[in-house]
């Protein structure tokens, strides 16, 4: 069993699904309900002791079927992936937690297509495998096609065609990129194109750079980065909160595949290829983090509000990645699970408001009062200042942090203003809209919307995101470390290769 | 052979291109398709072109790499499902918007001038 724990993460969900679909899961509503919520809290369970055991032993490497890499497909359990599977299935307890106070009756199959996507979103983060990648990539996003639908009106019809018109295209674009690199370097292990791509000699390394520059795109398109991030605000707000709150890893996929493409195999060794995609990461993360904040300042409603954020939070993200640094990229390790927890919380509080406004829903005008000002008031500063990234939340830490590892003259002249100034947006934007919906009322509130009281569920899921925050403020030093870890092995290229190649530690 | 291939690869990937930036739901699913088609091709070619080459070591001089030919597999299979969805939704869409616009409305004409 436990020479099998870095599978399990990949295989739980699966097994979940299955088995949700079956009797006696399949029939009865409240069984289906209970059961999900105890196969996500195991899955959730494994990848905590797959995280302990990553921590004891060093990266966990598993060649599914015992083929050794590079023949063989690899799961890799470094730092990094153990720590972003663990996230995932955390955020996946309170998604299926939420949704059983009553949104995944509204339509069919909720629990097993969270657990499949679940599935593509872990697998994603553990496999070592280029193709593989792929394959989870397309896991995770037939199950958000579905998810995404879900209870839906006619506007989601509308923005889930495009959704999945737009990712078909980025899959097509995908395939084309790992045939050219398959072409060239004649294997998909990430490792082992890590080596290979230092061998690449004459046409060859035009070739490879522009399979890596097309994967850049794919990435890019994943990650909601500018100028392919025009599909997420609308998804974002049309989507069922709860999907959108799952949604929030996501994008996190698309920065993680880059981190690990642009550090591993086109970092520093790469010769000539090394860092090519750097400048693009660069520039467009910049331009995506204004983006987000004029975003964040012109949004009418809560969701398109906190769905400007998570474009902010992905600029701000892939902006450390182009700075390929050890430094920067636990900075952005530590940002990155700030950042998904608190936008899924952000997500479920904007859903928990619209119920309790009546018909104004989360519109940011003046409306009826909610009916429980103080407990969705309290949880809405918490998630605004961690958001904004005002002391003492986990938000001021990340700010601080990944400030200072851009200190770097070259750096510091175009993001520290640029981000502080978007920083500002923010604040103004959540603000305006938290005094909004909170203090600006007008009318009186229907018997219904007053009768509208926080499902016992619900109450769980949001305190678990929110006590993410402080949580990740009082234990920041052991959090820091970790991060720093992650990216010190994340940016080991002969340890990487040590490890999953020839596999001594 | 490698001249014709690659005309193949280019003619589908211009058409998808094309058909993909149609305004209506058919041609967008078609380009789609021919996008795949041609996807698919091209990994195929990623293990180099070869005639009378077996895929497994020993049954002829020369050997086909099968890696390539085990993506393209997969590809397809996951091409096909979600052909299959794009499909649906976009009768879906048909159905929720009242027409078959990737915008879900039909644009203003007087102004265009032609649809």
């Amino acid at each position: 069993m436990i020479e099998h724990l870095t599978s399990l993460p990949v295989l739980l969900p699966m097994l979940a699904g299955v088995l949700l679909l079956m009797p006696p899961c399949g029939k009865n509503k409240s069984i289906r309900r209970i059961a999900s919520v105890v196969f996500s809290a195991i899955t959730f369970l494994f990848s905590v002791a797959l995280l302990l055991k990553v921590q004891a032993d060093g990266t966990q490497v598993y060649a599914i079927g015992d083929w050794s890499a590079p023949f063989g497909i690899v799961l890799v359990a470094d730092p990094l992936s153990t720590l972003l599977v663990c996230l995932t299935t955390l955020l996946s307890v309170v998604c299926v937690l939420y949704a059983s106070a009553g949104d995944d009756e509204k339509g069919s199959f909720f629990h097993p297509l969270v657990h499949f996507l679940i599935l593509g979103v872990n697998g994603a983060f553990l496999t070592g495998d280029a193709f593989n990648l792929f394959v989870f990539f397309e896991v995770l996003l037939i199950a958000s096609y579905a998810l995404l639908m879900h209870g839906g009106d006619k506007k989601n019809t509308r923005a889930a065609l495009q959704y999945v018109i737009m990712n078909l295209v980025g899959s097509a674009v995908f395939l084309i990129a790992l045939g050219v690199l398959y072409g060239v370097l004649g294997t998909l292990n990430m490792a082992d194109m890590a080596q290979k791509v230092t061998l690449l000699q004459g046409d060859d390394v035009y070739l490879a750079k522009i399979g890596g520059l097309l994967l850049l795109v794919v990435f890019a398109l994943k990650g909601a980065l500018l100028p392919l991030h025009l599909w997420l605000p609308n998804t974002y707000a049309t989507a069922m909160p709860i999907v959108a709150a799952l949604f929030a890893i996501m994008t996190k996929v698309g920065v993680y595949s880059m981190m690990r493409v642009y550090t591993l195999i086109f970092g520093d060794e790469a010769g000539e290829l090394s860092h090519m995609a750097q400048n693009w990461l660069w520039w467009l993360a910049l331009a995506t983090i204004a983006m987000g904040a004029i975003g964040v300042l012109a949004s009418q409603d809560l969701r398109k509000l906190v769905a400007n954020l998570v474009i902010v939070s992905v600029g701000t993200l892939v902006a450390l990645v182009a700075v390929q640094t050890v430094e920067a990229s636990s900075a952005a390790i530590y940002y990155l699970v700030h950042s998904t927890l608190v936008t899924a919380a952000l997500f479920i509080l904007a859903d928990l408001i619209a119920r309790q406004r009546g018909k104004v829903a989360d519109r940011i005008t003046a409306g009826t009062p909610v009916s429980q000002p103080m407990l969705l008031g309290a949880c809405f500063i918490i998630a605004s200042v961690a958001v904004i990234g005002m002391p003492p939340l986990s938000g001021f830490i990340a700010k601080v942090w990944l400030l200072k590892e851009t200190l770097d003259a070259e750096y510091a002249m175009v993001f520290w203003p640029l981000y502080l100034l978007a920083s500002l947006a923010v604040l103004v934007g959540v603000s305006k809209a938290g005094s909004t919906v909170f203090w600006n009322h007008q009318g009186k509130a229907t018997e219904s919307a007053r009768q509208e009281r926080v499902h016992p569920a619900q109450l769980v899921a949001l305190l678990i995101l929110i006590s993410g925050a402080p949580l990740m403020s009082v234990f920041a030093g052991q959090l820091s470390e970790y991060a720093i870890d992650a990216a010190t092995q994340l940016h080991d290229f002969e340890g990487n290769i040590n490890v999953i190649l020839i596999g001594e530690q | 052979m490698e001249l014709l291939y690659a005309a193949c690869v280019g003619v589908l990937v211009s058409c998808g291109v094309f058909l993909i930036l149609r305004s209506r739901t058919f041609p967008v699913v078609l380009g789609l398709t021919m996008l795949s088609y041609a996807v698919n091709l091209f990994l195929f070619s990623s293990g180099r072109l070869s005639l009378n080459s077996a895929a497994v070591l020993g049954y002829s001089k020369d050997y086909a790499d099968p890696l390539p030919q085990a993506f393209v597999l997969t590809a397809i299979v996951i091409g096909f499902a979600m052909t299959a969805f794009v499909v649906i939704l976009a009768i879906r869409g048909r159905a929720d918007l009242g027409n078959d616009h990737v915008n879900g409305q039909v644009p203003d004409n007087k102004v265009k001038g032609k649809v």
